[in-house]
Formats: structure tokens, C-alpha cells, sequence
């Protein structure tokens, strides 16, 4: 569509851009504000340049040693996370039924745990998996194994993993749905005259065809995990020890915990830049996409 | 066909178990909860769901949550429709940069925000009041508001604004009178995206607010904390947060895979 030149559009950001810039110009200033500053309590700032940031990325120092440890958590969390969903979902999506009531019954129950609050998940996990008074722990434990997510350590992530598939995996599912109904039946009918193979089928039309919302897909996730915060928070507190404290746990910990305003400072701003290149990444794969997919 | 539709139900029932036994737990008595483990309630109470309905400092965590819920999405909504046009319809100085500026909001980690928000919120009187919760939400909301609404927008042909134009209406009445009742179901689409993602937020909520705001999963968190868990009740509280989500789903399930296809959440 060939777009107007008009300044005047500004007028209508407006609202939008002053709200936005409330709530997030000015917190992020307040925050780039403390990464530089040093307090001994009653309000007294002192200038700390870029001391805080020398620590958090000092892998020898303390506070460095903590990041960098929260940071290859969450990292290996994101990459397991993903290998487990998008696979899955993909699969689901697959098996969704073709018509009838079956698909609006799928639909309501695959949505049901996207509009769960993030903490009743939480909640729903702590109960289910629980070996005493959970059917999922209950069962694990009849079966000899050695399970207790708040004690073991391999528990406790494999818990929160499971959980986050359960939590998840329908939204890349929906997804991938939608990226297939939008294929035409006539490429499904040229297939069968050519006859083609179930996996000819999958690797050679509903692959790329679903190849921009598994883009968007792979990406919301990652990012989505990256900054998981309230489930792993209610299951396990970031234990058995810091076992699964990821880098939102940590910060929080730290700002809201300790109240260590510059070391938190710092390390948002720097977890900030992190996901600004995600976000960056994100949006070059998802705007060259989806320019190849105008022209025809 | 058939392994299929085998794959789907298994898929489904992974899904329905843990809340099934969610539900199964807030119907049975916190004894029967801790002695023996039972498929379903032997005893059926709803002891549970009574105390939380008449128990103010549990039921009127519902209403905070509800309260500043509404306020984001009408809110997200009403200063996204605008700034959506302008998107969808001029080229403008920084339109791009402003576009993605924004979207770098709907990335940013609540977490780095929790702090700056305690303190921008206590500075200027909102702290533990719903606005305050539902303004912070406004920081990933408006931003994934304006996306979705784009992308309708952008599906409307142009010449139907330079038709109404030739016709004499002005840019507002053109708006209300002709342009909304043709993307209402992206509307419809962004307010159901805004609901979800204010009603499944913690973090912000529970920072922001501590007596008289306080979201019930807060009210929950706490109850987790203290000693001897009463987990019929926990249970209860669970299933209530999750029966506003289901009933938003129910009516929208047809837009589901409409909003879902735009891949723009």
C-alpha cells in the first residue's frame, strides 16, 4: 500500500508515544542513573562510573561470577525449551483435526494454559508434582525413581521444563495451525497426483509454508524463556539452592531483595542490551520475510 | 487417520490432567488432601470456594485484578487505535524507528523494570492503586496493541478513506462511524491479547501494589509462604483465576486462529 507523506500523523502517535515514554523513558533513565552510582543508604549518591559494570562483567569477581552463572542457566533453559516446543508443537499442529467440532474443542483446551496467570501455573505444577499429594510426583515415585523437585537438582529442572512445554507448546502449536490452514488445497491436491510422500509433503509444502510463523514462533519463545520469571519463581524459589535461578530471579533478588541498586542497575541494563539484539535479530527476520511474502 | 487423532488426545489430555487435578484438589478437604492421594474427591466440599467468597481480603483481590485489568485494555486499546492509523496509513519523520522502539518495550524484561516502576509510582502518589499497576502494564501492552491493530488496518484498501473523504466526513467521524465497525474484530483481537497478557502478569503487579490493589495471584504467593499450606484453598483460588480466561476463550475461539494467523502476538 502506497502510504501518505503527512508530519500531522505524528499528532495521532502522540498519546501513544507519551504513554510509552512514561513508562518507559523514565524508568530506564532512573535506571541507567543508579548503574552509575554508588549509595551508603539516607539517600546519598555518590558517582561510580562504570565500576558496577567492571564487576558484573569480571567473571572472577563475585557479583560477575553470580551473572555469568544466571546467564548460562538461562541460556541452556531457552535451548532446551526450544528444542522440546517448537518439535512438538509442530507435531501437534499437524495432528489438529480437519473440521468439524473436534477443531473448536482443540482450539479452547490447547489456548486454556496461555490464559492461565503465571503463577497459578506455578501453583498448578508445585501441587501436581509434589510426591506426597501430586498425581505426577506420586506416580514418578511408586515407579522407584528418585524424585523430588525441591531437594534434587535434576528434578527441579526437569519439572520446570515439563512445565513450561505444558504452559507453551499450544502457543507455537496455534501458530504453526495457522500458518497451515493458510495453504491452499490445490498444493495438497497437485501433491497426491504426484504422489508424493507424507514427509515429501511436510519437507517440501507445509515446512515453507510455515516457515515465517515459526520464525515468529522461535523467537517469541526464546525470548519468552529468557525472561521467565514467576513460574520457576513459585515452583522452586530459584533452588534447590541456585540451581534454578534464572537471570530475572536473580535480578529481582537483587534489586528488590538486597536493595544493591547500582550492581541491579547495571546488570538490567546490561540484560536490556542483551535482548535489544535479540530484538533486533527478530525484527530483520521477521520484516525480510515478510517482504519477500508481499510481492506475490 | 488414526494415529493422528491419537497423537492430538494424548497431546490434550497432557494439557487437562494437571488442571483436572487442580480442580479435583479444591473440592476435597485439606485431611482427605493429605492423607490419602484420591482421583477424585471421596468427600466433596466446597468449604473452599465458600471461604474465598466470603472473605474480603481474598475476593476483593479478584476485584483488583479485575479492575486494573479492564483499565489496561481499554486503555492499551484506546491510545493504540489512532497511532495504529497513523502506521497503517502515513510515512511520517521516525515512523520506522518509532515503530520498533516500541516493539523493543514489548521485549524489555518486566524484571529491569520492577525497581525504576517502585519508585516512579511512589513519587507521584499511584502506588497500590490499580491505575499504577494497570499504566505499568500499558509498557508491553500498547506496544503489542499498535501491532495488531497495524496489521488489520493495513488489510482495509486505502480508497475507502478517500471515498468517505469525497463523501465529506471528517478524519474523526470517518473513524468511528466507518473505519471501526470494519476492523471490530481486530479490535477485538488486540483487547483479547491485552486482557490475556494483563491477567497472566505477576511480577509488576506485586510490586506495585501492597493493601488495597493487591492482584490476587499476590494474595495466592502469600498464602504459599505461610505456614501449614491450606492447599484446598490454594487449590480454590487457582481454579477461580482460570474461569475468567476460559470464559474470555469460549467467545473468541473463532478469532483464535484469525489472531494466531497474523503472527503477531
Amino acid at each position: 500500500m502506497n502510504k501518505i507523506q503527512d508530519q500531522r500523523a505524528w499528532l495521532l502517535v502522540l498519546p501513544v508515544f507519551a504513554l510509552v515514554a512514561f513508562s518507559a523513558v523514565i524508568p530506564l533513565m532512573t535506571v541507567v542513573n543508579y548503574s552509575v552510582q554508588d549509595t551508603f543508604g539516607n539517600n546519598q549518591f555518590f558517582w561510580n562510573g562504570i565500576g558496577w559494570y567492571q564487576e558484573l562483567l569480571d567473571p572472577k569477581s563475585q557479583l560477575g561470577e553470580r551473572f555469568f552463572d544466571a546467564l548460562w542457566r538461562t541460556l541452556l533453559f531457552s535451548a532446551i525449551i526450544l528444542l522440546i516446543e517448537i518439535p512438538l508443537g509442530i507435531g501437534v499442529a499437524l495432528c489438529m483435526p480437519r473440521d468439524g467440532i473436534g477443531v473448536a474443542f482443540s482450539l479452547v483446551i490447547m489456548a486454556l494454559p496461555l490464559l492461565i496467570p503465571w503463577n497459578v501455573v506455578g501453583t498448578i505444577w508445585q501441587i501436581f508434582a509434589r510426591t506426597d499429594i501430586g498425581l505426577f510426583g506420586y506416580a514418578l515415585s511408586r515407579l522407584g525413581l528418585d524424585y523430588n523437585y525441591t531437594l534434587g537438582i535434576l528434578s527441579a529442572w526437569i519439572t520446570i521444563i515439563i512445565m513450561d512445554v505444558w504452559h507453551w507448546t499450544s502457543l507455537i502449536a496455534l501458530l504453526c495451525y495457522a500458518g497451515l490452514k493458510s495453504i491452499p488445497d490445490a498444493y495438497y491436491q497437485a501433491a497426491r497426483i504426484d504422489g508424493a510422500s507424507r514427509w515429501a509433503v511436510f519437507t517440501t509444502i507445509q515446512l515453507p509454508k510455515m516457515r515465517r510463523v515459526l520464525a515468529i514462533a522461535i523467537l517469541l519463545r526464546f525470548m519468552d524463556s529468557f525472561m521467565i520469571y514467576t513460574e520457576p519463581f513459585v515452583l522452586t524459589g530459584g533452588g534447590p539452592g541456585n540451581a534454578t535461578t534464572f537471570l530475572s530471579i536473580d535480578l529481582v533478588k537483587l534489586a528488590l531483595g538486597q536493595f544493591d541498586l547500582g550492581k541491579a542497575a547495571a546488570m538490567s541494563i546490561v540484560y536490556t542490551l542483551i535482548i535489544l539484539a535479540l530484538c533486533w535479530v527478530f525484527w530483520t527476520v521477521a520484516t525480510t520475510s515478510e517482504a519477500e511474502r508481499r510481492p506475490t | 487417520m488414526k494415529p493422528r487423532s491419537a497423537v492430538m488426545a494424548l497431546y490434550l489430555l497432557f494439557i487437562v490432567v494437571p488442571v483436572y487435578w487442580l480442580v479435583n484438589m479444591s473440592l476435597k478437604t485439606n485431611t482427605e488432601i493429605t492423607t490419602t492421594l484420591t482421583l477424585w474427591p471421596r468427600t466433596l466440599t466446597f468449604d473452599n470456594y465458600v471461604k474465598i467468597f466470603t472473605d474480603q481480603s481474598w475476593y476483593s483481590g479478584y476485584i483488583h485484578s479485575i479492575t486494573y485489568v479492564i483499565i489496561n485494555t481499554v486503555l492499551s486499546v484506546a491510545v493504540a487505535l489512532p497511532a495504529a492509523y497513523a502506521f497503517s496509513r502515513y510515512r511520517f519523520l521516525g515512523d520506522k524507528h518509532l515503530f520498533f522502539w516500541l516493539l523493543t518495550n514489548r521485549m524489555a524484561p518486566p524484571a529491569v523494570f520492577a525497581l525504576p516502576f517502585f519508585n516512579l509510582y511512589s513519587a507521584i502518589g499511584l502506588f497500590d492503586t490499580p491505575w499504577a499497576v494497570a499504566l505499568a502494564h500499558c509498557l508491553f501492552n500498547v506496544p503489542l496493541a499498535v501491532w495488531i491493530l497495524e496489521g488489520f488496518m493495513s488489510g482495509v484498501p486505502r480508497e475507502i478513506d478517500e471515498a468517505a473523504a469525497l463523501d465529506g466526513y471528517s478524519l474523526p467521524r470517518f473513524f468511528v462511524r466507518i473505519f471501526l465497525p470494519l476492523i471490530a474484530s481486530g479490535v477485538g483481537v488486540a483487547a483479547f491479547f491485552c486482557f490475556m497478557f494483563s491477567w497472566v502478569e505477576l511480577l509488576l503487579a506485586r510490586t506495585l501494589t501492597t493493601v488495597n490493589a493487591k492482584p490476587i495471584a499476590a494474595t495466592m504467593t502469600r498464602t504459599v509462604s505461610a505456614a501449614g499450606m491450606d492447599w484446598g484453598l490454594l487449590a480454590a483460588a487457582g481454579v477461580l483465576t482460570i474461569v475468567p480466561g476460559a470464559l474470555v476463550i469460549w467467545f473468541v475461539r473463532n478469532y483464535i486462529a484469525k489472531g494466531f494467523a497474523l503472527g503477531r502476538v
